[in-house]
């Protein structure tokens, strides 16, 4: 029945290097926190480049030598308007420019919607958020920062079967103001909290209702139940509510990272995905607005996805992770805390013209080899060894790992997160980069130690985002590679 | 390389120095003024006299009229030249060709910088539109690359490397304490030196020189002329500048143990000048101490230590100023901050007083010893991607 059906052929799930106790919030405001720790972005990351972190594992699950069609990006917190977001998404993955992107940003369930197109083709859906709120306040407790990607395809004959296919769903769409957040602020207000939940409730049952009735199954047929939404109460009602079996209901991992918005759902279904066993039934009920049900049934071919381990899991990623932050620096980080700057002059923005032209190099890592091999980092003309000119061949470095060779720690340098830890690394396979190291102890930094390279924001300046790449200590036992290379 | 040099060509008459530091009440122009006028003394001519000019600055103003419009100078040409933390000896090495060419008899070099007018901590290089990929490094996180792959590559425990370049900043501002021209006018304990705050790896605030104000300017005229204005001109015996290929940020092979293009620049000096034993000939040299790790290095690269022994050398003493080789009698960067485009004349202004006896209590024994020939050295950019000037200049004309 699955064969012929498009469904998942890969997914990622990127959750940021930090977390933030929660207890930190009520120690510095002596109100506020709660229990459990939230994910945290860091100071270099946004929407986009979560997404592109994501993507880039999802890909590497998929295996060897898929391409999207296109790439659906949602997120309630875009890093432009009018830009479209997805191109650079679209760009740091190296796809090819007839490959389109697309962006289906602002409301929560707009993550659903671009994720349900993407899942009728070969096309990749990625869904990003960060999400905060005012000093103390809930939401900036109860947030959380991730993203997800999933990678859709049929089965292919050349190693890209779908290890999960949708088998029904519904919406109950309804307009109430619950939560608002209008364009241009920076955190969302709420409804008095029990309008919400009577609001959400009967959606709920409506929409649950009508999806089990269209895949002709009962609650009890149900595996897997994943329950998400903003609005935490509503969440924890829905499923008694639905008549739904509360032993079926999984955790929603808020605890331990956070409600990541747009993500969660996503980042929840890469959590059961990560454990399920074949022919089992997931639901996923987003509260956003209105409820949407999703019904999706994992295959056989899950089992074998699995053991090649591709990429991290979410509970890998949950456990193997820093939870000292600091309270103040994340204010920094979030803009609610504006600290003194280095007096040194603010970094140029990067202009639009060169960054266009070397748009494969700034936004995919791609250098330029030359007849002998040798890798230069950015690409030149002209090789080094020879002198040859326009005898290259483009080489992306993006997913090959790499080694520190030496690295200092600058104390002088301009960042919103001081000191700037800058190292010299050599990739496997030859070419030599300087780059910043990011999610990184300046004082457990050794020559020798092994790195992967990572998207990340560098700085923003008049409006204009600096993407470029930086270096992370490598995940243990996982290496990028989406099998992309140029 | 066909590097033929001018050797005994042309001869400095005159220099000038202003005082270096943070000169508040001094503008750009008041600066130029003052060193042009303090050249043009020293070699007794007027500004009317001076055929044309060479005026180095990176970033303190664009075009010849940024000398012409203070100076008031008569229609005649100048020259602006850049070339990084080597600009003021670029503006020498050019003034230098165009009185050997015969263009003309008497030239000014002349460089300046405005480094406190900005109210930045450091040096900041105005660089045109980019794509946001480039080097976000500091200068001081580019050559501290330097001190633990040279510790490495030699065996240099980390303690000793830091008393290593302790020691070169403890020298070269014990040198500073006896100039009256230096900003920084007093020695500084070792303890204060190794104990500063870090700036960038193992680099703390005494290892890096310091930010200032400041200008310097030659008077150059053909050798054969040379006695018209001085009973004891220099001689140019060498100059040479090379610009690397910038490969090693790019090539594994690159350890941060030397700079390449100090290497080849000093070979093309001394093969100008006729030097075969640089540290035996020369009777002292300035070189650019602008981090002390890279002060250690260039020990090594202009020929004045063995490879792996330059550190043994700083600690034995080998380059006071009372030492076998004195390296920066002046104080050095460290003693007086680099105002870019102003350094490399100021390090020929050392040699000029040094080789004709004038330096009062900081006077080397080496040049009452015989020894007649004086090495200034600029590097600009970092390890690995730089560009190199090396001088040799002498009190007398070889035979």
């Amino acid at each position: 029945m699955t064969a012929s059906m498009t469904g998942i052929v890969g997914y990622g799930a990127y959750l940021p290097y930090w977390r933030l106790d929660r207890a930190a919030i009520g120690a510095a405001l002596g109100a506020g926190g709660a229990k459990g720790f939230r994910s945290v972005a860091s100071f270099d990351e946004d929407t986009t480049s979560m997404a592109v972190e994501a993507s880039r594992r999802a890909i590497t699950a998929a295996g060897e030598g898929y391409t999207p069609y296109a790439v659906w990006f949602s997120t309630t917190v875009p890093a432009y308007l009018d830009k479209t977001n997805a191109t650079a998404i679209h760009a740091a993955l190296g796809l090819p420019s007839s490959a389109g992107a697309y962006d289906a940003i602002g409301g929560l369930r707009s993550g659903l919607g671009a994720m349900k197109v993407a899942g009728t083709s070969t096309m990749l859906g990625v869904v990003s958020d960060v999400r905060t709120g005012l000093p103390g306040g809930a939401d900036e407790a109860a947030g959380g920062d991730a993203s997800v990607a999933m990678c859709f395809g049929k089965s292919s004959g050349d190693g890209h079967e779908p290890i999960a296919v949708e088998i029904g769903g519904a919406a109950a769409v309804a307009e109430f103001t619950d939560r608002w957040r209008t364009p241009g602020e920076s955190t969302s207000r709420q409804w008095e909290e029990r309008f919400g939940e009577q609001a959400y409730l009967p959606l709920a049952e409506e929409a649950v209702a009508a999806a089990l009735k269209g895949a002709d199954l009962e609650p009890s047929d149900l595996d897997h139940v994943i329950v998400t939404g903003l609005h935490a109460r509503a969440v924890r009602s829905a499923p008694r509510a639905c008549g739904l079996d509360p032993s079926t209901v999984v955790d929603d991992l808020t605890a331990e990272i956070g409600n990541t918005g747009a993500a969660h759902w996503a980042l929840v279904l890469a959590d059961v995905l990560d454990r399920a066993g074949p022919d089992q039934t997931i639901a996923v009920v987003v509260l956003a607005d209105g409820v949407d049900v999703r019904l999706w049934r994992t295959t056989g071919a899950i089992t074998s996805y699995r053991d090649r381990h591709a990429v991290p899991t979410v509970r890998e990623q949950i456990d193997a992770t820093r939870t000292d932050l600091d309270y103040a620096r994340f204010l920094t980080w979030r803009g609610f805390l504006h600290r003194e700057p280095p007096r040194r002059p603010e970094p140029d923005r990067p202009a639009s013209p060169p960054s266009l032209r070397t748009h494969d190099w700034k936004f995919g890592l791609v250098g330029s080899r030359d007849e002998t091999g040798f890798v230069h980092l950015p690409p030149a003309r002209v090789s080094m060894g020879s002198g040859a000119v326009d005898r290259m061949e483009p080489v992306r470095m993006a997913d090959t790992p790499a080694t520190i060779a030496t690295f200092t720690i600058d104390r002088l340098a301009y960042s919103m997160s001081p000191p700037v830890v800058a190292a010299v690394v050599d990739f496997d396979g030859g070419g030599r980069f300087q780059c910043e190291l990011t999610d990184v102890d300046p004082d457990a930094v050794k020559i020798g130690d092994r790195v992967e390279m990572t998207f990340r924001r560098l700085y923003t300046v008049d409006g204009i985002h600096n993407y470029f790449w930086k270096a992370r200590p490598a995940a243990t036992g996982h290496e990028i590679g989406t099998g992309k290379g140029n | 390389m066909a590097s033929h040099g001018i050797r005994d060509k042309v001869a400095i008459v005159g220099l000038g120095c202003t005082n270096f530091g943070e000169h508040w009440d001094k503008s750009t122009d008041d600066l130029l003024i003052d060193a042009s006028n303090d050249a043009l003394a020293s070699a007794g001519v007027a500004l009317d006299d001076v055929d044309a000019f060479w005026l180095g600055t990176m970033g303190s103003g664009l075009s010849g009229m940024t000398l012409s419009r203070p100076l008031k100078i008569d229609h005649k040409p100048v020259t602006h030249v850049e070339n990084y933390c080597a600009t003021g000896s670029e503006a020498f090495r050019n003034a230098c060709y165009a009185v050997a060419s015969g263009a003309y008899d008497v030239v000014m070099a002349i460089g300046v910088e405005k480094l406190k007018d900005s109210g930045y901590m450091g040096l900041v290089v105005p660089s045109p539109a980019h794509d946001g990929t480039g080097s976000q490094l500091t200068a001081p996180a580019s050559f501290s690359f330097l001190a633990p792959a040279y510790a490495e590559k030699y065996g240099v425990d980390p303690q000793e490397m830091k008393d290593v370049m302790t020691r070169i900043a403890w020298k070269n501002h014990r040198n500073g304490a006896l100039n009256p021209r230096a900003q920084f006018r007093k020695e500084v304990p070792k303890e204060t030196i190794a104990c500063s705050p870090l700036v960038a790896g193992p680099l703390g605030i005494f290892d890096c020189s310091g930010v200032s104000d400041g200008s310097a300017a030659a008077i150059i005229v053909r050798a054969e002329d040379a006695h018209r204005y001085t009973d004891h001109p220099v001689y140019v015996k060498a100059l040479s500048f090379v610009a690397g290929p910038a490969t090693g940020p790019i090539d594994p092979s690159y350890d941060y143990t030397s700079f390449t293009e100090v290497v080849r620049s000093a070979e093309d000096a001394y093969q100008q000048a006729g030097i075969t034993d640089p540290r035996a000939e020369l009777a002292m040299a300035e070189v650019h101490d602008c981090f002390t790790p890279t002060e250690l290095v260039l020990m090594e690269d202009l020929g004045f230590a063995e490879r792996g022994f330059g550190w043994k050398e700083v600690l034995a003493g080998t380059f006071d100023l009372d030492g076998e080789l004195p390296v920066n009698p002046d104080g050095g960067l460290k003693s007086f901050g680099h105002p870019i485009g102003a350094s490399g004349l100021r390090m020929l202004f050392e040699c000029w007083t040094q080789l004709r006896g004038e330096a009062g209590e900081r006077q080397i024994a080496s040049v009452a010893a015989g020894k007649t020939k004086a090495l200034t050295h600029n590097l600009g950019g970092g390890p690995g991607a730089c560009v190199s000037f090396v001088s040799v200049v002498g009190s007398e004309p070889d035979a």
